[in-house]
């Protein structure tokens, strides 16, 4: 496998009150590239957070392994960081404090001074310089998420692991908080692994999506390649022609397909999930008497997706 | 211009202090009659016969005696007349050990009960049995067993201070924010320093609280308990002025015990919020 981080065939199953066993999901097969982005995007309880949780090392998989970088993971390590959605920052210690936990929790051996110079640059990076002696309870939600994740990369891992980490936070505060985290992932070629409910957020940072079926019993149903370019800018992120084809695949999948996938598709290899680039839609046929325009270029790895897209690309 | 409500609090006070003040002196004025006796009996009697005077201590009474004590707080004049200072020292000498011992023995316990299901599971019916005992029911199997007064009075202090702390400790430290111990679980922390940098600091606050009903519960029943076992202390001190039928220090003593409780929880309750951060 060329795949940085390779989650094999991992189940999550619990027993319930009455002794059966409730099956979140199973047999599910990931593949993340160094130095993507992946999101993944699906409703509550299909078990996004479990697989955040096991590639944290948080939770174990009731079956099958993740392999990051060849081996394979057990328990949680210092490699991978995670950034929780209410921020988890210890209200007794400064913001350079809570940074200087993580900090000296990587580097046991640094003596003070080096710490500290460590922990400057990443308050720097987020944008806090200033305010490093404040306590969390002194900032906005914004400044709490930002000094997330500043503990979370001053550790520099080798992996970012992100739980809703912006769902949280007001519209505003949201859209800034999306640029630094755009600009530090591809400054630093972070891969990043990250759940979100929204949408717009998922195509504006991810690379891949991964959309998931609905639970319990969830299935990778497909894996989306952003169609946009890596200069995307999130202001006119809206006015690219491939926008609201990526849109439209990702919101009929969460309205319609998501719930109706598992029984559509039968005997599929959990290995091969389709992965689907949108594009622009077809035209729409609308007389027969002046000449049509020859379809738009429309990149798809599958034929089908390409046309399902096609005949429902029009913008809302 | 709008007083402060805690200027208009401290007015309140005063005021109802006064009034209370007002009344103790007008109800021992003393009125009632006197009868006609023989001035060898009168001396006898005392003002209590020969003046009216009421046998209950007016504030006047009570405020020249105290100020008495005030001035000499040390004096010893033997095992029954120490000053006032003497006997609130061995009082809150004997509540520190005996608190200082239990604060030893509860934290750790707490900590183990808080962090261990199984030790939750196990200790709990043993907790649940000992608390509700009285501490004083303990003073006859402590007398004699140790056989010495002194230390079966902190031996009880011990006893009824260790339940509050144990019981907030051991909710403080099972009731640390999931995420805080994720957070210190990616990061690899150690046990050791996961304990004192993560739970130890998240649960301050619950485990000061206990620690402050302790004391509270520690100052109360030292004075039941040197009434039994005798010798010094404020409530040796209590017991004996009622033996003398010295009212007015009797009324000294129970200002006394108010003013060192409340000394006692005010300094925790600062430590309180020198632990206690907002989120």
């Amino acid at each position: 496998m060329t795949d940085f981080i390779s989650i094999e065939g991992i189940a999550k199953r619990y027993p319930d009150r009455a002794g059966k066993i409730t099956t979140i999901f199973e047999n599910l097969w990931m593949p993340i590239v160094r130095g993507e982005f992946a999101c993944i995007v699906g409703h509550s309880g299909c078990g996004k957070t479990t697989v955040l949780n096991i590639l944290a090392g948080l939770d174990r998989p009731t079956d099958g392994a993740v392999i990051v970088d060849g081996e394979a993971i057990e328990g949680t390590s210092l490699d991978r960081a995670v950034i929780f959605q209410s921020h988890a920052l210890f209200p007794w210690r400064t913001v350079a404090g809570n940074i200087a936990f993580a900090v000296s929790s990587k580097w046991p051996k640094w003596t003070r001074a080096e710490v500290a110079r460590h922990v400057q640059t990443f308050v720097d990076l987020v944008g806090l310089t200033g305010s490093e002696s404040k306590h969390p309870s002194e900032l906005s939600g914004g400044m709490k998420q930002r000094v997330g994740i500043a503990r979370a990369l001053s550790i520099t891992p080798k992996i970012l692991l992100m739980d809703e980490p912006f769902s949280a936070l007001d519209a505003l505060t949201r859209g800034t908080l999306q640029d630094e985290v755009r600009r530090i992932c591809l400054e630093t070629g972070q891969t990043t692994f990250m759940i979100t409910h929204d949408v717009d957020e998922a195509i504006y940072l991810a690379d891949k999506i991964f959309l998931m079926t609905n639970g319990p019993g969830a299935m990778l149903a497909e894996v989306v390649e952003n169609p946009l370019p890596k200069d995307r800018g999130r202001i006119e992120l809206h006015r690219h022609p491939l926008y609201y084809a990526t849109r439209n695949h990702i919101v009929d999948f969460l309205v319609s397909r998501s719930r109706t996938f598992a029984d559509t598709v039968k005997d599929r290899d959990p290995r091969l999930v389709p992965l689907v680039r949108p594009g622009i839609a077809e035209p729409v046929l609308l007389a027969l008497a002046k000449p049509v325009a020859s379809p738009a270029e429309a990149t798809s790895h599958l034929a089908g997706a390409t046309g399902r897209i096609a005949s429902k690309g029009e913008t809302p | 211009m709008r007083v402060s409500l805690t200027a208009r609090a401290a007015i309140v006070s005063v005021a109802l202090f006064l009034v209370f003040i007002g009344a103790w002196h007008l109800a021992t004025r003393g009125t009632s009659a006197t009868a006609a006796m023989s001035p060898e009996y009168a001396k006898l009697m005392g003002v209590t016969a020969t003046q009216g005077k009421s046998a209950m201590p007016g504030p006047v009474d009570v405020g020249e005696k105290l100020w008495g004590h005030l001035k000499r707080p040390f004096y010893d004049n033997g095992p029954n007349d120490k000053g006032l200072g003497i006997q609130l020292g061995f009082s809150i000498a004997r509540v520190l050990v005996g608190y200082l011992i239990a604060v030893a023995v509860a934290l750790p316990l707490g900590f183990l009960v808080g962090m261990s299901p199984l030790m939750h599971k196990a200790l709990d019916p043993f907790i649940q049995i000992l608390k509700p005992i009285s501490p004083l029911a303990w003073m006859p199997l402590a007398l004699y067993t140790i056989k010495d007064s002194s230390v079966s009075a902190i031996f009880v202090i011990f006893i009824c201070a260790i339940w509050p702390m144990l019981i907030n400790t051991a909710f403080g430290v099972a009731s640390v924010r999931k995420e805080w111990i994720s957070v210190a679980r990616t990061l690899e922390v150690g046990t050791f320093r996961r304990v004192f940098t993560v739970i130890l600091p998240a649960a301050a606050p619950t485990i000061l609280t206990g620690m402050r009903i302790s004391i509270g519960i520690a100052w109360l029943v030292i004075v039941a308990a040197e009434m039994l076992v005798g010798g010094t202390g404020i409530g040796y001190f209590v017991w004996n002025e009622w033996n003398n039928l010295s009212i007015t220090n009797v009324i000294i003593a129970i200002l006394m015990i108010g003013l060192v409780g409340m000394a006692f929880d005010q300094v925790l309750a600062r430590v309180t919020r020198l632990v206690t951060f907002p989120e």
